[in-house]
């Protein structure tokens, strides 16, 4: 479902790239036609994500393509790094979980703002969270692979 | 790495955040802040962030703790300006302000801290 050519890899490593990061996921967003509010809740999330990359994960890449489904156009992003991974993603995903850097809203907060959410972790295998988000709301495909409270 | 310029007007200090923030700089806004509050003769903070279009839970935070700096220092503080779809994703995710009153705008900012001040734009055509 992706459409045209996917673009070039962003690394993550510093609160520089973050910014690099949030504007090209702002400009992808403008692009599929989403509204100031989806523009501004997708490149939020994806700053979360690329900033637990950074602090968690010793740095890491964030893929972003735009991604077609039918007549609803959407941006897709993959954040992945090779850090320590995470043992309990239940309780990593539960609000106020911090290993001590900020307010444990992150990778929570994120879910939340999304229309697609899946993480893959494990125990010394890295993390990997794709998001997605599509101008039509409500069309999801596959947010449904993470419990919620489980 | 950019710094925020800091404007004092009478016993208001008040912060122009504009555009997209590193989090080198929000941190280094924080230590400015506290720098001149402490200096002595500032009653109020107004941090007005109408030019901020995203506020992420590191930039949510740096503002809660410069609040809350200035509530120690003894300066209030209000967040003015926050834009309608910065305000729902704060919401959506979870992250409350707290400790920091807000206004609409600056203005409106100014007016809650017993300041009467009219800010309008100055454009270069404008004149007696």
């Amino acid at each position: 479902m992706s459409v045209g050519t996917a673009r070039a890899a962003l690394p993550v490593r510093s609160d520089v790239d973050l910014m690099a990061v949030r504007e090209a996921t702002r400009a992808a967003a403008a692009e599929a036609g989403f509204s100031l509010v989806n523009q501004t809740k997708l490149v939020t999330a994806v700053s979360e994500l690329a900033r637990n990359a950074v602090v968690h994960g010793g740095g890491g890449e964030v893929r972003l393509d735009p991604v077609q489904q039918g007549t609803s156009r959407g941006v897709r992003l993959v954040v992945s790094d090779q850090g320590p991974g995470i043992a309990d993603i239940a309780e990593a995903l539960t609000d106020g979980h911090t290993t001590g850097h900020g307010l444990g809203l992150g990778l929570g907060g994120a879910r939340r703002l999304v229309d697609d959410f899946s993480i893959d972790s494990a125990p010394g295998q890295g993390t990997t969270v794709t998001i997605a988000m599509w101008a039509t709301p409500g069309l999801s495909t596959f947010r449904s692979r993470v419990p919620l409270r489980p | 790495m950019d710094r925020i310029p800091l404007l004092r007007l009478g016993p208001v200090l008040i912060v122009s955040v504009q555009g997209d923030l590193a989090d080198a700089t929000a941190v280094a806004l924080r230590h400015d802040v506290g720098d001149a509050v402490s200096s002595g003769g500032i009653s109020g903070v107004v941090m007005d962030v109408s030019g901020v279009a995203i506020v992420d839970s590191y930039l949510g935070r740096v503002l809660t703790e410069i609040a809350a700096d200035c509530a120690l220092l003894g300066a209030s503080t209000i967040v003015a300006g926050i834009k309608p779809a910065v305000a729902i994703t704060l919401v959506e995710m979870g992250l409350r302000l707290d400790g920091a009153r807000t206004a609409r705008s600056l203005e409106a900012a100014m007016a809650m801290l017993g300041l009467d001040v009219a800010v309008t734009a100055v454009s270069a055509e404008s004149g007696p």
